[in-house]
């Protein structure tokens, strides 16, 4: 029953021939030859030959504006990041070809994780290899055998494999419902371990949790509470620290999980807390101990990055207005946004259909806009999606630019 | 609540998913026969939770594929 939640609809099964393991992709291989047979550019397999700056990029030798990356703070091009990064890379070398318990720790991850605890002001934190892997190892790590993991039915899909790496129970509820969650956590059974995991961000849509609420009704029901904050770090909170901060609940939740790959400008992931018995992860999580450890230059992009973060207010109200400035223009043009008024750097564009979806990207592409198309099983409600994220170095102009291109792709296809 | 009460609740609970009005038997599946997609699962489930005052995880969900399973199940559970 439950892997239909997992899985998109599927369409009548026709000869594909012979049947083998890999027959169970057969639906979609032909979703994407569907797609593909209506002359489409493939919307999956874009190449990127170069990066100009945080914002635009050579892709199949168009001048592109990026309005479909992660790059929220525009860290990628820092002269102090990669500075730092090529410092590393002299003295320490390419890679530390081991597990971050055996001889993977170098100075380098310890200054990264020193410089998490500063900048989130908790007392403990551990880098994991990515944000895929941290939501992995710490959900399935902590909620064990008899425990329940009570989740958002929209949660990211590295928060599902964590739960179905470990043995709890897992109990979904109906997005951003508080009601929804307080009943499923009340019917759980007396003394059974409970970790409520939320986002800050959902990153489909754009829009964000109540977490002020939610988190105090997990508190008042004794659970655990873990945040992941992906898609907020650096300009959502006064310090950056995220919705739980904007919402004055951070000192109520025990895990933030977050990520390197967006605003902080490279690869990696992280959980932060003040659990007391904390540092016991870093023996007993699977997923920390059984790969290698980050680079010595992305610890350093990152620790210089997640610095420069702490001291980004002006950045961070360019990046609002960009988002206030988008999401307004689109809706005047009459596009159908994922949320009512501007919440993230994300804006979502909800597509009739993934034919129709698919034919504004490459529209989008032609103009030379580059942004996110996301379809199911990715989306909630089967929705097709393209999702637009803003950075704080794109230029008010540049916005502008990116609206007439919108205009003028969703008049060809007939969208607006 | 017996087994013919859990049956005839939870029969009145599905009327509204299941829009193709397909005859519901105790062997009649949610994937393969009422075509219920992601979302009517979760809403279908959250009803029957509701409804009884009970959770179904997922674990015990990935267990059920037929409506006499479900009915099984929910006996089970709201006995407990
Ligand atoms: C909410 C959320 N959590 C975790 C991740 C994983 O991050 P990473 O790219 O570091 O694996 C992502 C990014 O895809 C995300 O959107």
């Amino acid at each position: 029953m439950s892997e239909a939640v997992t899985q998109a609809d599927k369409p009548p099964v026709v000869d594909n021939g012979p049947r083998d393991l890999f027959s169970k992709f057969d639906d979609t291989i032909r979703m994407r030859e569907t797609l593909l047979a209506s002359g489409v550019e493939d919307p999956f397999s874009l190449v990127m030959e170069k990066v100009l700056s945080p914002t635009r990029a050579i892709c199949n030798g168009r001048d592109t504006i990026l309005l479909g990356t992660y790059n929220y703070m525009g860290m990628t091009f820092d002269p102090d990041v990669i500075q730092a990064g090529k410092d590393a890379l002299d003295n320490f070398g390419a890679g530390t070809t081991g597990s971050r318990v055996l001889n993977g720790t170098y100075q380098g991850h310890k200054e990264c994780e020193q410089a998490l605890m500063d900048f989130y002001a908790m007392d403990h934190a551990m880098v994991f290899s990515t944000g895929y892997q941290a939501n992995l190892g710490i959900i399935s790590t902590i909620a064990g055998k008899g425990d329940y993991v009570v989740l958002d039915i929209d949660s990211h899909a590295s928060i599902w494999d964590g739960c179905a790496m470990g043995n709890a129970e897992i109990v979904p509820f109906k997005h951003n419902d508080i009601d929804a969650m307080e009943k499923r956590l009340r019917r759980i059974p007396e003394g059974a371990g409970k970790l409520v995991v939320l986002e800050g961000v959902y990153s489909m849509m754009g829009d964000v949790a109540p977490l002020k609420e939610m988190v105090a009704v997990a508190k008042k029901c004794g659970a655990m509470v873990l945040v992941d904050e992906a898609h907020s770090m650096g300009f959502i909170g006064e310090h950056g620290r995220g919705v739980a901060e904007e919402q004055g609940v951070i000192d109520d939740v025990d895990f933030i999980i977050g990520t390197f790959s967006k605003s902080v400008g490279t690869v990696g992931g992280f959980c932060v807390s003040n659990h007391p018995k904390f540092e016991i992860m870093r023996l007993v999580c699977r997923p920390y101990v059984f790969t290698a450890s980050l680079p010595p230059s992305v610890v350093a992009t990152a620790a210089t990055s997640i610095r420069k973060l702490m001291h980004g207010s002006n950045k961070r109200a360019h990046l609002w207005e960009n988002s206030r400035r988008l999401h307004g223009g689109l809706k005047e043009l009459g596009f159908t946004l994922g949320t009512d008024s501007p919440q993230s750097a994300i804006v979502a564009v909800i597509m009739p259909d993934l034919e129709r979806g698919a034919g504004m990207w490459e529209a989008l592409l032609s103009e030379g806009l580059y942004v996110n198309l996301a379809r199911p099983p990715a989306t909630p409600a089967n929705m097709t999606l393209l999702r637009c994220s803003l950075c704080a170095e794109h230029s008010e102009a540049q916005v502008e630019t990116i609206l007439g291109m919108f205009e003028r792709a969703g008049k060809a296809v007939g969208i607006i | 609540m017996d087994r013919a009460a859990v049956d005839s609740t939870i029969r009145s609970l599905i009327e509204p998913f299941n829009k193709k009005a397909v005859a519901v038997e105790d062997s009649t599946t949610f994937a393969g026969d009422l075509e219920f997609d992601s979302l009517t699962v979760m809403d279908f489930v959250a009803a029957i939770e509701d409804e009884f005052d009970i959770i179904i995880s997922m674990n015990q969900q990935a267990e059920i594929e037929s409506y006499g399973q479900l009915v099984d199940a929910v006996t089970k559970l709201q006995g407990e």
